[in-house]
């Protein structure tokens, strides 16, 4: 039985249709990331699965049950999510042990206070004010609100959003040590990064749609080459190369002009980089940046909408 | 036991109710502080010596002298410049013009000008050889529960039962939801019912905190006491505070910002301000708002807490203002449940 099953999702809002049809299964055990720009529809995806928005149409199912209205199946089927939200503020006035007890009251079976923050490592916060804590260790408090009631699935929503990257780091921890210990996990996340490094598979999502749904390793091969290499090319000196011409330098199997520098998908770039130099000098043309990279899910979103991620 | 959600919720409640100092002092201090000026400024002295003046003239220095010799008034020799101004800015209350027939110049609205006008009359009739025609003997008494402070206190805690019981419940419950703490509550297996109690809760501790505070420093500052039993004390309070905290929920049921819900509390609390009662009698009001003055929840309160404080009246003679109290929170929590947003 998969963790998570839905299909068919969709919510329309007044004048915007946030998931226009979505499926989507999650195995037990398995991370799954959602990933995509702001406005994909991540977070409403997200929030219908956790049963906080209604959903149009569709049908979705965690660990074998269904949202029921409110009664106390949903209450048992809570009990065994762990959720963290993107846009939640916890009271500054508690300190971060008696948030972590309000919420742990909430649930019949529970970690103690300790233990999860232990799984944080928020131990020597304990006693100070949520609104004294740092961007990322309000950020572990709220996972650990998440994970006090030992669940079987959790639901992150942007988790490391806005953070520096040790804190984010430590919550990549946390959540591999959640993993381990067997939990699901399903989060949306617009670092690439993030999603390569702990997800098991991903689903990249545009416009309220699936657009491609795999492990990061097949995403990449997607593309059919593995590095990319971007140049561009100074103001007014000779005639620039056109697509064609990029496109049949050896090794290069796609291009994608952009508004600032134009981004080939090349199998080996020992072989595509000289090439591309020898054919800019033929043309008189010279570069004001060149940069390769391996190619990273970055690359599989922008060669799927043409757009990049960040600023889509 | 004491990890129960209600327990847990409550003591949330709590504990950001007192981390926060404002709040503090506008629950407890801002009461007092209001209390300690008006019973000091409304203070019971009587009406002291009336300033009075004769307008400079033949003879002004005999009816002067004569009209200094009643111990209610205090008489000026003025020119008529000064005179005509001291009168209209209220500085005197009466101006002797001398003469035959002598004349008495004064606004016959102001109280003081009235009482002024007896006596300068009395007294100068006195002085030309009036005979008093019985034997009269002045026998005063201050009766505590008369004064303004004894009238004053029991309004403070209805105004302050309102407040609180608005301000606590709705201010709370509209942070919670624009801080999507509300949300993130649904999303876990916490029962509603748990959360909504959890202000009654809150608030009931702190309400007896309030009402000592209030009652206590009435007591020990003007001697205001309570002349009812303090249970049916205890219970108009109770009721008193549950029931605001209904019209809190009403209020907070639907805002999605602080700003919103900040004016719509003050929609409701201002007109109960000002009309049930509790710097002034709402007697002064026309007969025709009577209806509507009486029905507010704060005008039923008040008038159930002065009537056990004052008078001592037993709680089964204050059936109908405490219906109208109970009723109020009743429809209003009735309705918050229903239209309540809880994300």
């Amino acid at each position: 039985m998969p963790a998570i099953r839905c299909s068919g999702l969709v919510k329309r809002y007044a004048d915007v249709v946030a998931v226009a049809g979505l499926d989507l299964t999650v195995a037990t055990g398995e991370c799954f990331g959602l990933l995509g720009p702001n406005g994909a529809g991540k977070t409403t995806t997200i929030e219908i699965l956790e049963g906080l928005t209604e959903p149009d149409a569709g049908d979705v199912e965690l660990l074998g049950m269904r949202w029921g209205g409110g009664g106390a199946a949903d209450r048992a089927l809570r009990e065994r999510l762990g959720i963290q939200l993107q846009e939640t503020q916890l009271a500054d006035k508690l300190t971060v042990a008696e948030t972590v007890r309000l919420f742990r009251s909430f649930y019949t079976s529970s970690h103690t206070v300790d233990e999860v923050l232990g799984l944080v490592e928020l131990e020597e916060k304990r006693a100070a004010w949520v609104g004294k804590l740092s961007g990322g260790q309000k950020q572990r408090l709220a996972v650990a609100c998440a994970l006090v009631s030992r669940p079987e699935l959790l639901f992150l929503d942007e988790p490391t959003t806005g953070l520096d990257p040790q804190s984010r780091r430590q919550l990549w921890e946390v959540i591999g040590r959640f993993r381990a210990a067997g939990g699901t996990v399903l989060l949306t996340t617009h670092y690439m990064e993030e999603a390569e490094r702990l997800c098991d598979r991903v689903a990249i999502m545009d416009h309220g749609k699936g657009i491609a749904l795999g492990t990061p390793r097949e995403l990449i091969a997607s593309l059919g080459a593995e590095h990319v290499v971007e140049f561009a090319l100074a103001d007014g000196a000779g005639r620039a190369p056109t697509p064609e011409e990029l496109a049949a330098l050896p090794g290069v199997q796609a291009v994608r002009p952009g508004p600032d520098r134009t981004a080939l998908t090349v199998a080996a770039v020992h072989r595509a980089v000289p090439a591309l130099l020898g054919l800019l000098e033929r043309r008189g043309a010279e570069l004001s940046m060149l940069a390769t990279h391996h190619a990273t899910l970055e690359d599989v979103f922008v060669s799927l909408t043409g757009r990049q991620l960040r600023d889509a | 036991m004491r990890d129960h959600p209600l327990v847990q919720l409550t003591l949330a409640r709590m504990r950001e109710f007192y981390r926060e100092p404002e709040a503090i002092f506008w629950v407890f201090g801002f009461p007092l502080v209001l209390a300690f000026a008006l019973g000091i400024a409304f203070r019971n002295r009587g009406p002291g010596e009336l300033k009075i003046a004769v307008l400079r003239a033949p003879g002004d220095s005999v009816i002067a002298a004569a009209l200094d010799r009643s111990p209610a008034l205090a008489a000026a020799v003025l020119d008529s410049g000064e005179a005509r101004t001291q009168l209209r800015t209220g500085r005197i209350a009466l101006l002797v013009v001398p003469g035959d027939p002598l004349v008495y110049r004064y606004d016959s609205t102001r109280t003081e000008s009235r009482l002024a006008r007896l006596e300068a009359d009395d007294a100068l009739q006195r002085a030309r050889g009036r005979p008093d025609g019985a034997s009269v003997r002045d026998e005063r008494v201050t009766e505590p529960g008369s004064r303004y402070i004894d009238f004053l206190i029991p309004g403070l805690l209805g105004m302050n039962l309102m407040g609180s019981g608005l301000w606590g419940v709705g201010f709370s419950v509209v942070q919670a939801r624009t801080k999507k703490l509300l949300k993130r509550f649904m999303a876990t297996p916490m029962r509603r019912s748990h959360y909504l109690l959890s202000f009654i809760l809150s608030r009931l501790l702190f309400l007896f905190l309030e009402i000592a505070a209030l009652v206590g420093f009435g007591w020990l500052m003007f001697g205001v006491g309570v002349r009812g039993s303090f249970g049916a004390l205890a219970l108009i309070t109770v009721l008193g505070a549950l029931s605001f905290a209904g019209l809190g929920m009403l209020v907070a049921s639907r805002a999605r910002t602080i700003e919103a819900v900040s004016g719509l509390m003050n929609l409701v609390m201002l007109p109960m301000w000002i009309l049930s009662g509790t710097f002034f009698s709402y007697a002064r009001f026309p007969d025709a708002m009577q209806p509507f003055v009486k029905a507010l929840p704060l005008t039923a309160l008040n008038d159930a807490l002065r009537a056990v404080m004052i008078d001592g009246t037993g709680l089964v003679r204050l059936g109908a203002p405490l219906a109208i109290v109970a009723g109020w929170g009743a429809v209003s929590l009735g309705i918050a449940l229903k239209i309540f947003r809880w994300r």
